[in-house]
């Protein structure tokens, strides 16, 4: 059993997360179109390739990498039996997202936010609660435009965050950004897809590991 | 881990408001199912009844003649329920062994709500999926006109019921808008079933009032019946057609049961109002009240018989002019602080 969850941190990449998506796969989601030059956060300016007609281009080389690292590790998540939360505040994506998270068997929250949902966890829901492991936040901004209170909550709680960050949005306290577009329904549907198959295999490969070391 | 430094006794102290509701554990509502059925039984063998066919109406009846209570509460008397009824449905632990929340929405908080919000979203979502399917084969969508009239939505103390959840006005309002703009759409019969489970009917409340017919006696003269209150007097008439104007009380002429003028006009005016005066005689009988509360009741009495004599329109007129209304107006009792029900004792300034 230490076998079982020592051999996939022995790879860099063991779920071979590389093979969902291609850079092709990107620009037609239309993840590298950013918001315009006068929404610019200070900290996106290393991930902007560039700024066309006023509006802002993210570069995709570095979302790639970005990508590739925040799949792997929710995949290492998953195979640990770990609580992966989904949130996005846009209301747009709200069912897309609820759909997602049902479909993976983790959970989601993409209403509004009740203040000590993480921080006063043990009085809100009862003694003995577990919070999630895994923080994915598929728009880390909320509708006022401000950043999302979970971004912070989880900081405090020490629970690590996914986060596609937009050309507006503060990618400082997640601990794997991924700056892209979170505007459009294309690339939100692409997110979705590479969470969903992600989540799937890495529960499918925890599967079967268990099974071989129970026939050994 | 934190390491405790200092603290004061207050600290230790347990925190009451804290930990919400009192929490009623399986086990405890089970003992509870198990004392009640026993104290059924005991209860059947104690009054002589068949222990196996006890039903709810025979413990209450039970129970009231054993111990009497003129308590005027009727939440405040003795009573046995099933515990069911007294203990009220509460949510057990909503995760399972390893930690992991049943419901894929737990962590929002209104996890039921909320997932009800997620499916009627999705049938809104259905529909329009099915209405553009219609446009694309360029069939017209059916539109069947269901009837709303005898239907409303649940109010939302029911839907906090239905949800085991507490729910804000904002919630509320926000689904009831919801299931609205589903219904706008030209929805097929999938998602009448789902809407169904938010309606309930109105019963209708519209009592259309009955004008007796015309009743004959052994003579042939027509004569119909009504009944009359006032206050605490209560009267029955009875009005005969083909005569002269007579008007009897209990076996006494009005001009002797009734010698002010004012009492006499009441019973009359029916008659006057209808230009019947001298057509119709009146046979009554009164009891209970003074004077003019039973020159009142008779009033009301007599046009309550007269409206089988009459067209529905004169009918309309009579309720407009207030013959058929029963005046609500009693005594209002006296409370104490005070001389009468309004008049306080006289007010010294020192």
């Amino acid at each position: 059993d230490g076998n079982l969850l020592s051999k996939p941190l022995s790879h860099p990449d063991f779920f071979n997360v590389k093979e969902l998506f291609s850079l092709k796969d990107l620009f037609d989601a239309r993840v590298h179109l950013g918001h315009k030059k006068g929404c610019r956060h200070r900290f996106m300016e290393p991930y902007i390739f560039g700024c066309r007609l006023d509006q802002d281009i993210i570069d995709l080389d570095q979302t790639m990498q970005h990508l590739q690292l925040a799949l792997n590790f929710t995949a290492h998540i998953a195979y640990r039996k770990g609580i992966i939360l989904f949130i996005s505040r846009k209301r747009q994506f709200c069912h897309l997202v609820e759909r997602t998270a049902r479909e993976c068997g983790e959970y989601a929250h993409t209403r509004y936010w009740q203040g000590g949902l993480l921080t006063n966890a043990h009085i809100q829901f009862g003694p003995g609660v577990r919070l999630p492991d895994l923080i994915i936040f598929l728009s880390s901004l909320n509708n006022v435009f401000e950043p999302h209170v979970a971004i912070r909550d989880a900081a405090k709680m020490n629970i690590p965050t996914v986060g596609v960050v937009d050309t507006n949005c503060n990618p400082c306290l997640i601990t794997y950004p991924i700056p892209g577009n979170d505007d459009s329904p294309t690339a939100m549907e692409l997110y979705c897809k590479l969470f969903r198959m992600t989540i799937i295999r890495a529960k499918d490969k925890r599967r079967q590991s268990e099974i071989f070391n129970e026939l050994q | 881990t934190l390491r405790l430094i200092y603290t004061t006794t207050a600290v230790r102290r347990k925190n009451v408001g804290a930990s919400g509701p009192e929490k009623y554990t399986e086990a405890f509502i089970k003992k509870q199912i198990e004392e009640f059925n026993l104290g059924k039984r005991h209860l059947a063998n104690m009054m002589g009844e068949d222990p196996e066919t006890f039903t709810q109406e025979d413990i209450d009846r039970a129970i009231a003649y054993l111990f009497p209570s003129g308590l005027f509460d009727k939440q405040a008397r003795p009573m046995m329920k099933h515990p069911t009824e007294i203990f009220p449905e509460q949510r057990k632990i909503q995760w399972g062994e390893d930690g992991r929340p049943f419901h894929f929405l737990f962590y929002t908080g209104k996890q039921s709500y909320y997932s009800l919000m997620h499916e009627t979203y999705e049938k809104l979502l259905n529909a329009q999926k099915y209405q553009d399917q219609l446009t694309a084969q360029d069939l017209s969508p059916q539109k069947e006109k269901k009837n709303l009239a005898g239907n409303r939505w649940l109010t939302k103390i029911e839907l906090e019921e239905m949800l085991l959840e507490k729910l804000s006005d904002v919630d509320y309002s926000r689904f009831i808008q919801l299931l609205q703009k589903l219904l706008t759409l030209p929805c097929g019969d999938i998602e009448e079933k789902y809407i169904q489970k938010f309606c309930k009917e109105v019963p209708a409340q519209l009592k259309k009032v009955v004008i007796e017919p015309l009743k004959y006696d052994e003579r042939g003269v027509a004569f119909s019946t009504g009944e009359g209150t006032r206050k605490t007097a209560r009267a029955t008439a009875v009005v005969y057609d083909n005569g002269t104007g007579k008007i009897t009380v209990n076996g006494i002429d009005i001009l002797h049961y009734f010698p002010v003028l004012q009492d006499r006009e009441q019973l009359l005016f029916p008659f006057q109002f209808l230009d019947r005066i001298g057509k119709h005689d009146m046979v009554c009988t009164v009891s209970g009240g003074g004077r003019s509360a039973q020159a009142g009741a008779i009033r009301l009495a007599s046009a309550k018989a007269l409206r089988s004599f009459v067209t529905e329109q004169e009918v309309e007129f009579m309720r407009q002019a207030g013959l058929l209304t029963v005046d609500p107006r009693v005594k209002e009792r006296k409370k104490p602080g005070q001389e009468g029900a309004r008049r306080k004792f006289t007010w010294k300034k020192r």
